[in-house]
């Protein structure tokens, strides 16, 4: 956990072009606040995203990934989602093995007016983060 | 590699650095590896700036360039024609994203906000250096659009795209066209009325072939993107044939005992169930509201028109764009708000419309008749935070109580009240005798050319008062007589009251309430609730869902001809995307590393677009990537047990390049 703030954790979340990314922009927009210590980069689908980068990630020092995911908007189609899960549940058992805490890698659908929802889920993981870092 | 790279820093005003300290970010990024120059401006997006980053580039021979701005949603066709008008690929171009993300989300901590930005830049330089000179791939799309509402917007926007050549599905809800215009009479400033708008405008969409109206009609599912989206549209019948009799048809609605608020005189009247709204109304015959139908027969007995075996359908509608102009509803004003449904003589500006529409020689208003009209401005806009509006502490329990009339949500101007009241005030003047007017504002907004109708109504001697913000006029019912008493600005905060025979509260403009249609194609919506842009200037029509504009009152408060202005911006920006037949599309493919895989299919069951292939290359069975049918999804990349697949764009070193940058610590 090198680098992490006393106040919020380092988070890096893929988010996706067409689905999360304008709620997330749009949070910014409405001002509603979240630590500036959460990263965003973007990518074209949820269910594109390799583990590896996952855990790229956390080898770099962040404190926690989390996956703003399409859920059923989509554009690629339905299976998005359960293909999302998958590759969460992949990296989970992945997390396990490398003694990782699975917990530290957090999904949750990000529609693309759900401002608020990525800001709570954001705020829920930066505490959750801390609270592990402290115990 | 690129290893010559431009930085643009933008300070947006004050928009980034205000929380930003832009300086400071350009002096953390401008060593790193590949910077040639970085600077900081004023606005990125200028001419100024485009022209003097072309100019940079072609000095400098730069092979890639970072610009760090507002949301890439907003400006990354801007920059990529810079990059192409300098004669660079455009994707040797990285954009970072340094406000909607940083100093919008985290205006509340400068140095967070300076620190992300740093990271955030040096990220996307990270990416740029890797950038590769890329081709874009393109898609069919359908040249055809899809108009949602009839309103004065979307039967403007349906003709507007008809000239142009493109077929229009031009989908209705209610089982009349024109939507709010049609309810309203003299409109400023062409005297024409709204219905002879309408049907000026139906007749238009009559006499062109290529617009298919559906009325009584519904979206009930989307599906698809830009270029080909496909709408499942609910058509509800009306019951009565098309070629009907229509002596009979009165006789019918005659016949009819079922009676119902008229929704079309915002309930001050009732209506039958088998109705029309107006005479000449479009399309020319009734229909037979079947939620309040009794189904007792008596229609069926005098008219052989009716036909109650007609079924409710689905209808399959194809469209490459879709133009909403959904429109708005008007304030409701709660119970006891300034004596709204409290006392029977308070009526909104809407009903107030209707009442002076349908009287003939005298102006009655429930059998009374009416002399002096008190105006009440700005009822549920420019509405104030609960509490707020009566903070002082020297609050008397009338003051305590008119201040809740002012407090909610809707904090913006509706923009057109201010005029419609006024021209509705004058033309009540003129029509019936003995009317005293007495307005009761919160500042007048006749902006443009509607100040001459605020001046004619000053000289026809209507009187102006005005409150304090935070002192609203308070309406009382004393010995059967109700009075407006307000605090005037005007005369020194003279305490002055009315006597009113009617009083109109002037209510703005709110959002449709029936909120099914944004949630089906997923609009975002702005602090005010209504459909949000992209930008309010630079892409005013142009919604975050690719392929969907917006225009007319679902977007904000509007007059008609605003309304009418943005719905051929829309229409103009919705043929855009299907007028070529074709749209250019982002080259993002995955790409398979022969030497890498050893074929197990687990990409192509993963791929949704049967975009992977098994091949043999060099007598060794692997996959193949059908370029024109990859939609680069890229989800066939994580379930690769050999990891030999990559999108372009997003290859693994890209990714963990920016990784890293993000991870830096900063010094």
């Amino acid at each position: 956990m090198a680098g992490i703030s006393t106040k919020s954790a380092r988070i890096l979340v893929f988010s996706t072009e067409k689905i999360s990314d304008p709620a997330i922009d749009m949070a910014g927009l409405l001002k509603l606040h979240y630590p500036p210590t959460v990263y965003t980069i973007s990518v074209p689908c949820s269910s594109g995203i390799k583990p590896a980068w996952i855990l790229h990630a956390f080898e770099k020092g962040f404190d926690g990934v989390f996956i703003a995911a399409d859920g059923s908007d989509c554009t690629y189609g339905e299976s998005c989602t359960v293909k999302t899960g998958r590759l969460v549940s992949m990296t989970h058992e992945i997390m396990k093995e490398k003694k990782l805490e699975p917990a530290r890698l957090r999904m949750a659908a990000i529609c693309s007016v759900c401002s608020e929802a990525f800001v709570k889920q954001i705020k829920s993981f930066n505490q959750y983060l801390l609270q592990m870092t402290q115990s | 590699m690129n290893r010559k790279l431009g930085v643009y820093i933008c300070h947006c005003g004050g928009n980034i650095s205000d929380y930003v300290d832009v300086e400071k970010v350009k002096a953390a990024v401008e060593h790193d590896e590949g910077v040639f120059l970085a600077r900081t401006t004023m606005f990125a997006c200028s001419d100024a700036t485009q022209k003097e980053m072309v100019e940079d580039i072609n000095a400098n021979q730069l092979d890639g360039i970072v610009v760090a701005s507002c949301s890439p949603k907003l400006h990354l066709t801007t920059f990529r024609a810079v990059a192409e008008r300098a004669g660079l690929n455009k994707y040797n171009y990285v954009h970072a994203n340094i406000r909607e993300q940083v100093s919008w989300a985290h205006s509340d901590n400068k140095t967070g906000a300076t620190e992300k930005a740093i990271h955030l830049v040096k990220s996307a330089i990270a990416r740029v250096r890797l950038a590769e000179s890329l081709d874009p791939i393109t898609i069919p799309s359908r040249k055809a659009v899809a108009v949602i509402g009839a309103g004065i917007s979307g039967m403007r926007a349906a003709i507007e795209l008809a000239d142009m050549g493109c077929p229009v599905t031009l989908i209705e809800r209610e089982h009349f066209v024109g939507g709010r215009v049609a309810q309203w009479d003299l409109l400023f400033t062409t005297d024409q009325t709204g219905k002879e708008l309408v049907t000026r405008l139906y007749d238009d969409i009559a006499k062109r072939s290529n617009i298919r109206l559906l009325t009584g009609a519904e979206v009930i599912e989307n599906t698809g993107n830009i270029g080909d989206f496909t709408l499942k549209v609910k058509v509800t019948p009306r019951y009565i044939n098309e070629r009907c009799d229509e002596g009979n048809l009165q006789r019918a609605i005659d016949a009819c005992p079922v009676e119902v608020p008229d929704d079309f005189n915002f309930n001050i009247t009732t209506r039958k169930a088998i109705y029309h709204n107006f005479p000449s109304e479009y399309p020319q015959y009734p229909v037979i509201d079947i939620k309040n139908c009794t189904r007792c027969g008596e229609c069926e007995k005098v008219c052989g028109s009716i036909d109650f075996s007609q079924q409710e359908k689905t209808v399959e509608v194809k469209a490459g764009s879709v133009l909403m102009a959904t429109g708005f509803d008007p304030y409701n004003p709660s119970e006891g708000e300034f004596g709204y449904l409290q006392f029977d003589n308070v009526v909104t500006l809407p009903q107030f419309k209707r009442i002076i529409d349908m009287c003939e020689e005298k102006l009655t208003f429930r059998g009374k008749d009416i002399h002096n009209i008190a105006y009440i401005y700005c009822v549920g806009s420019r509405q104030v935070e609960a509490g707020a509006s009566s903070a002082g502490g020297s609050a008397t329990d009338r003051y305590e109580e008119a201040s809740r009339d002012i407090s909610g949500e809707n904090r913006y101007c509706s923009r057109y009240c201010c005029t419609s009241v006024i021209h509705s005030a004058i033309e009540t003047k003129k029509r019936f005798r003995a009317v005293n007017n007495y307005h009761f504002t919160r500042g007048i907004r006749t902006y443009g050319k509607q100040e001459l109708l605020y001046n004619e109504s000053l000289k026809m001697g209507d009187i102006y008062l005005q409150s304090y913000e935070n002192d609203p006029p308070s309406v009382i019912r004393e010995n059967g007589k109700t009075t407006v008493r307000i605090n005037d600005i005007m005369t020194a905060g003279k305490e002055i009251s009315v006597n009113a025979d009617l009083i109109v509260l002037v209510t703005g403009m709110v959002p449709r309430s029936d909120n099914r249609i944004a949630s089906l194609f997923k609009l975002p919506k702005g602090r005010d609730n209504f459909f949000n842009e992209i930008h309010m200037k630079l892409r005013p029509v142009e919604t975050v869902i690719d392929g969907v504009t917006i225009c007319g009152a679902c977007q904000g408060p509007k007059n008609i001809t605003e309304s009418v202005n943005s719905s051929l911006s829309a229409a103009t920006k919705s043929f855009s995307y299907v007028s070529k037949g074709e749209l250019e599309l982002e080259p993002i493919i995955a790409r398979v590393d022969a030497a890498l895989c050893t074929w197990c299919g687990k990409c192509m069951e993963a791929c949704p677009f049967d975009a992977v292939k098994k091949v043999v290359d060099g007598g060794k069975e692997i996959a193949a990537i059908n370029n024109s049918v990859c939609k680069g999804c890229g989800m066939c990349l994580p379930v690769c047990p050999v990891n030999a697949i990559d999108l372009v764009a997003y290859s693994d070193q890209e990714m963990e390049t920016m990784i890293n940058a993000l991870a830096e610590d900063i010094k």
